[in-house]
């Protein structure tokens, strides 16, 4: 084992800065925060006694200043929003109507071509397959398996198998889901398990992911496969919700397992499976470490998320990747528009 | 015409009968179908994992040339895969140790930070009173639609040269090098993840019953008293909850440290370096699933021991709402 720990100590250095500033912003902060209202308390207490030496009206109470200190609270937050968010999402509208290099105005002209062009078309097609199919599917799955696993034994440990590709990143599933399409010659014995399953059925194997649009499909597995367990769990625990008498009353009525679960079980889950599926369309939309992992893009998997990365980070078209995050965005406007009012209507039900 | 009366009652009794039965038998066959698919959904979401873990102890030319499952009949162990992926000196070995570092100096910071500032706000917004309180609860809530992507381009910029209005610079270029350039993916992590971060606690903290602030501030501490003495103590879940939760993003994020880590080996993380592996040497499996398994490890322990907190955070983000 040889590992140069030497060269590693500017980096821990760089942690123990991050550190320190973390504990000097927040102490200072919070020591700021004490010492405001203390002064204030102080010089309050000084102009009373004054008033009361000189025989003087009292002066009035100063109603608390909230405000004041809420803006310390809130401080921090909202500057690194602006700096961070709001800021740049403006620029980022900006840039879309200029050039690749972001010098001259254009219009419209990226929007045009991003609707012209016959690769970027491809890119919104598929897009648009993921956002259906994976919110579905994974839904479906999560709320099959959770109904399955409901109440039986080993609950907990059948859930966490579902519920562990939450934990891998979308690089290792990737890793671990090319490894599953890995591909040989036909003389060969096969290392991936799907082609060794097809072999074994007497078909041949097959260079999965090179094959449009069965490879966005292959894709869109892994999502599925990282998001079913966080739909399992939510809804799962929407399920134990759903209160014990409605559930009995209906086993009385004499209800089959079938009519309890589209009668009882789907009206009462209701909210949680819109969250899901808002969250899972969310993520999805956003998609772009397994299309970059397992194809970069290539053999017509593009989405739009890694479309944009490669336009403003690969080739230098800062107008059109804009463009793509702006699309992206308003995307995303009407499936949170809908959360929201889900949201507020379950709060005056309930 | 007495008599019709008892086959009448026979007769019912075992129409009564027949369906309880066909009801229990049906009951069990359909929990045995039920146990039997559940089976099924658990091994196939956990084979591939599996596979790829078994692999990355194999040597080299078994896993290029045999399928994993060949392990159980022809057994043969090394954990050379591990030892070339870590700390291998050539160029194509991974160097991941290198990496593993940077993810973790990379974490640490952009877990702490977020946590701590989203709490001080999340308190202000739950229980301090001024105007355009919801307002700016409503705004902070809403920027979690803003995606990534539209953030990248100019917060780039930002870092690289500073901002300026009209010729004169307001903010100066960051200017960094090496190791330095931690500070804007921590910057960059920090402010993504405030919006979610004073959602959630939020959330918590607007539950805490409100006879408790009141009693509080008549016994006359201040707000910075109660945050740090009543709040925080109470919200320790929450916090956990959370804290796992920008652990996992952060340390599985990949975007994020490609734009302002750079692929440079002295800040790039975990998930940089396997993609590039990936791609660049798509089949070299021995150090793509020990590589994997380096970068899957820590986010697994994590997740394992605090699934509990984990779970509560994820429940209270999402469906109380």
């Amino acid at each position: 084992m040889n590992f140069d720990f030497a060269a590693q100590s500017p980096k821990f250095m760089m942690l123990l800065w991050g550190l320190v500033a973390f504990a000097v912003v927040i102490g200072g902060l919070l020591v700021l925060l004490d010492a405001v209202p203390a002064f204030f308390a102080r010089r309050r207490e000084a102009q009373l006694v004054a008033a009361s030496a000189s025989g003087a009206p009292l002066p009035a109470r100063t109603k608390p200043r909230e405000g004041l200190f809420a803006l310390f609270f809130l401080l921090p937050t909202v500057l690194l929003l602006l700096i961070g968010l709001v800021v740049p999402a403006i620029r980022t509208t900006l840039l879309s109507f200029m050039d690749g290099s972001s010098q001259n105005w254009v219009g419209l002209d990226n929007y045009r071509w991003m609707f012209a062009e016959d690769a970027i078309e491809r890119v919104l097609l598929n897009t648009l397959i993921w956002v259906v199919l994976v919110p579905l599917v994974a839904t479906t799955m999560g709320l099959l398996y959770s109904v399955l696993v409901d109440k039986a034994r080993l609950e907990v440990v059948a859930k966490s198998l579902i519920f562990m590709p939450m934990a891998i990143s979308f690089v290792g599933a990737s890793i671990i889901w090319r490894f599953v399409y890995a591909y040989r010659g036909e003389d060969q014995e096969q290392i991936g398990l799907l082609n060794q399953i097809v072999v074994s059925l007497g078909g041949e194997p097959r260079q999965w992911l090179l094959d449009s649009p069965l490879n966005t499909l292959l894709l869109i597995v892994i999502m599925v496969w990282i998001q079913a367990g966080f739909a399992m769990v939510v809804l799962s625990a929407a399920i134990k919700a759903i209160p014990a008498d409605i559930v009995e009353a209906a086993r009385l009525d004499g209800v089959s397992p079938w009519q309890m679960f589209w009668q009882i079980t789907l009206p009462s889950i209701r909210p949680a499976l819109i969250v899901v599926v808002v969250t899972i369309s969310i993520a999805t939309l956003k998609v772009f470490d397994i299309v970059r992992t397992t194809t970069n893009g290539n053999y017509d998997t593009s989405v739009i998320a890694n479309e944009m990365y490669n336009q403003a980070f690969r080739y230098g078209q800062n107008g059109q990747g804009s463009a793509l995050a702006v699309f992206l965005f308003v995307l995303v406007i009407p499936i949170v528009i809908f959360q929201i009012r889900n949201l507020r209507r379950q709060r005056r039900e309930g | 015409m007495t008599t019709t009366t008892p086959p009448a009652t026979v007769g019912t009794q075992a129409t009564e009968k027949r369906p309880t039965r066909a009801a229990r038998v049906g009951k069990r066959l359909n929990s045995r179908i039920a146990t039997l698919a559940a089976i099924v959904i658990a091994v196939v979401w956990t084979i591939p994992t599996f596979g790829l873990f078994v692999s990355s102890f194999r040597p080299e030319e078994q896993i290029k040339t045999t399928g994993w499952w060949n392990f159980f009949t022809d057994p043969q162990f090394t954990l050379a895969n591990y030892q070339d992926v870590l700390f291998g000196q050539s160029a194509s070995s991974g160097q991941l140790a290198n990496y593993f570092i940077n993810s973790l100096v990379i974490t640490v910071p952009s877990v702490l930070f977020p946590i701590a500032f989203a709490s001080l706000a999340a308190y202000a917004l739950a229980w301090m009173n001024f105007r355009g309180r919801d307002w700016v609860y409503i705004s902070i809530f809403a920027l979690q639609i803003v995606p990534l992507q539209m953030a990248l381009v100019p917060l780039l910029s930002f870092f690289s040269r500073g901002v300026s209005l009209g010729g004169i610079t307001l903010l100066p270029a960051w200017n960094l090098d090496g190791a330095q350039n931690f500070a804007q993916v921590w910057f960059a992590h920090t402010c993504f993840a405030l919006p979610f971060a004073v959602f959630l606690l939020h959330n918590f903290m607007s539950q805490l019953p409100r006879d408790l602030m009141e009693a509080a501030r008549v016994d006359g501490a201040t707000h910075p008293k109660i945050f740090r003495t009543i709040v925080l103590p109470l919200v320790a879940p929450a916090l956990a909850a959370l804290g796992i939760f920008q652990f996992l993003w952060v340390w599985n994020d990949l975007l994020v440290a490609l734009i302002f880590a750079g692929g440079s080996d002295v800040t790039a993380p975990l998930t940089v370096r396997l993609a590039e592996l990936a791609g660049t040497r798509g089949n070299e499996w021995q150090r793509l699933t020990a590589g994997a398994f380096v970068s899957i490890v820590v986010p697994l322990i994590v997740f394992l021991s605090l699934q509990r907190y984990f779970v509560r955070g994820l429940l209270a983000g999402s469906v109380k709402g």
